[in-house]
């Protein structure tokens, strides 16, 4: 904007100009050269970026011998070896063990956080009540809040219930709506659902249940779908929740198993913990495969993070 | 998206004022006398009320006993000394005195605030700058995207901190790879001068979040105003200084208050990478670290509830900076969201 007010003696003369100033671009040899050079420089820094990913994957067929020290992503030593050793487990518990508690935790996760946001959000858009926008400001607050200031007196309320080592303290929060982010995303969803419908029901003598049920659920299904996602990655990779509350190896979620497997092995085995650690991810990378296109909108639209 | 949302949302709220306004004044005086249509309304009214309650029910349950409840005791747990198996004893403002004297402590805040301070910058202007590279309707965009998208995905878990602390370690990868170019570093994991690097390192290279966010921005530049400066003779800088960047300031701001109040609150990565012990020397005792050794290593919870207020109360005053010198930098100039 500054700059158009800026050049305004030049602008008589503008409009014969880019043509004369920019020739290398109407080509389309210097338009390939362009493309070229673009495809060059992204491919180039892909790799860089994915290189710590890609050596872990290598690495983790490898033998331990080859692992540290060794820049290289190929080796000729490749074997199904340390993927075998991971899957004994630690402490005699089974990694098919560590799989499923992660898998428990992260299913509860989406459940929870799937039932608590629409209908809380339903509440926020659809039904007018005195308190509503106070409520609805403290959801925001609690958007920004650190999770460490609440984290030793929910401690301290789990404890006394006799409910450490237990799953219900890292569940409690995402069937009470306490991932603000996830309330928010359908908050904004919901808004965005055209009125006429839920009032059309009204009419014909529907209550809210009847409207939030059979109207709303199935109109939410991209919401729910991002939600769900992000709900079972953040649960699949939380490591603070479970370090705190459980204390018993055969409750332990995948990211703890791996904890207790640094601490014991000590870069004696570094090839099953580099396993463990691919196995650990696998879930991740294979939702982002193929929900790809979900998780990218739900980045974009609503600040989510990975 | 937003934006939208909000506008389509504002007749509604007007109407919910006017309802309520005719509600509070209204009802008092007719409601005896009135016609059963006003008693009819009244009662639809409450029916509402208490519908929106029930609906309102698990947040509120959540809100209360997971955050509010437990961020009120959190603030008087850290005016007392309490090791969660004798009542907490009331010490005043002992805890907070006692830690600005603490080593340990300062340390942890001066490691945190280096992190905050060089990683989140650094993570935003790489965000920003392959953003641009790849706004353009080339073919292989969305390949590219979803790769630079993938240590977001899985940056901030346990599996890659043990990959980071074996890349980095002694003979690692990375120092083989420097070495080739002849600048050999030794390990960095077990080197105190070289773990912050390495850390910040670790959330530059998380940037693929906030650049899909930047490159949503982006779209909604007008390609018509980079071609009429193009017309004015602006070149590349100029472009960028006085189109990209103002029209980007919301989802700049957005980002930046968003990466800084994470970066406060890294902590499996630090935990990992340094075995749980902040070392070595202390240089990876990030804030979190150090709240969770002192309440649930030592046990010593009123202090660590002390950490957790001044935390709060320091992304509090950021946050409100942010906010009130956002009216300076931050353009929402017209249909901008």
């Amino acid at each position: 904007m500054t700059s158009t007010a800026l050049k305004t003696p030049a602008a008589g003369t503008a409009p014969a100009e880019p043509a004369a100033r920019d020739p290398k671009s109407r080509t389309i040899l210097g338009r390939s050269l362009k493309t070229l050079l673009f495809h060059g420089v992204t491919l180039a820094l892909v790799i860089v970026v994915l290189y710590p990913a890609v050596w872990m994957v290598s690495s983790s067929f490898k033998p331990s011998s080859e692992i540290v020290g060794n820049a290289a992503i190929w080796s000729e030593n490749f074997s199904l070896n340390n993927f075998v050793k991971a899957m004994d487990g630690i402490g005699g518990v089974s990694t098919l063990q560590f799989f499923g508690n992660s898998l428990i935790l992260a299913i509860g996760s989406v459940i929870g956080v799937v039932l608590s946001s629409t209908v809380t959000a339903y509440a926020f858009t659809r039904i007018n009540f005195p308190g509503r926008k106070l409520f609805f400001t403290l959801m925001i607050v609690t958007l920004l809040l650190p999770f460490h200031v609440v984290i030793i007196p929910q401690y301290i309320i789990f404890q006394q219930l006799g409910l450490v080592d237990t799953f219900i303290p890292l569940l409690l929060g995402k069937f009470l709506g306490a991932e603000a982010f996830f309330v928010f995303l359908m908050v904004q969803f919901m808004r965005n659902l055209p009125r006429e419908l839920d009032e059309a029901a009204r009419i014909d003598g529907a209550g809210h249940v009847r409207i939030f049920r059979s109207i709303m659920l199935p109109l939410m299904k991209p919401s729910i779908i991002t939600a769900s996602i992000f709900a079972f990655i953040w649960s699949w990779n939380d490591f603070l929740g479970p370090l705190l509350y459980l204390n018993s190896p055969e409750k332990y979620p995948l990211p703890l198993a791996l904890r207790l497997f640094v601490d014991q092995t000590q870069s004696s085995d570094y090839g099953a913990m580099i396993a463990m650690s691919v196995l650990a991810l696998l879930p991740v990378l294979l939702f982002f495969l193929i929900f790809q296109r979900h998780i990218v909108e739900g980045v974009s639209t609503q600040g989510l993070k990975g | 998206m937003v934006h939208l949302g909000r506008r389509r949302h504002q007749p509604e709220l007007v109407v919910d004022e006017s309802n309520a306004l005719t509600q509070t004044s209204a009802p008092t005086r007719r409601a005896k006398s009135g016609p059963p249509l006003r008693d009819e309304k009244l009662k639809q009214r409450r029916a509402e009320t208490r519908t929106g309650y029930i609906f309102l029910l698990p947040w509120l349950l959540g809100f209360i006993l997971l955050t509010a409840g437990p961020m009120i005791s959190s603030l008087y747990l850290s005016f007392t000394n309490y090791n969660l198996f004798e009542a907490p004893k009331w010490i005043g403002f002992e805890n907070y005195t006692k830690l600005f004297q603490d080593e340990r402590f300062l340390q942890s805040v001066k490691v945190t605030l280096t992190y905050v301070v060089f990683g989140t910058p650094a993570k935003l202007i790489a965000a920003l700058a392959i953003a641009m590279l790849l706004n353009s309707k080339r073919r292989g965009r969305g390949f590219y995207r979803s790769a630079f998208y993938v240590p977001s995905l899985i940056g901030a878990s346990v599996s890659v901190a043990i990959v980071w602390k074996a890349m980095f370690g002694d003979a690692g990868p990375v120092d083989q790879i420097l070495s080739f170019f002849g600048i050999g570093l030794g390990g960095w994991v077990g080197n105190p001068n070289m773990t912050m690097p390495m850390m910040v390192l670790l959330t530059v290279w998380q940037f693929g979040a906030p650049m899909i966010i930047f490159l949503a921005g982006l779209k909604q530049v007008p390609a018509e105003m980079y071609e009429a400066a193009e017309m004015d003779g602006a070149g590349p800088v100029r472009k960028f200084l006085s189109i990209t960047l103002p029209l980007l300031s919301p989802v700049i701001f957005f980002n930046l208050l968003m990466e800084t109040i994470h970066a406060f609150q890294i902590f499996a990565s630090a935990f990992i990478i340094s075995n749980g012990t902040g070392g070595p020397a202390g240089s990876t005792m990030f804030y979190t670290l150090y709240l969770y050794l002192r309440g649930f290593g030592d046990f010593r919870m009123g202090y660590a509830s002390a950490m957790a207020w001044l935390l709060l109360i320091v992304i509090g005053i950021i946050t409100l900076i942010f906010f009130k010198t956002s009216n300076n930098w931050v353009h929402y100039s017209g249909d901008e969201k």
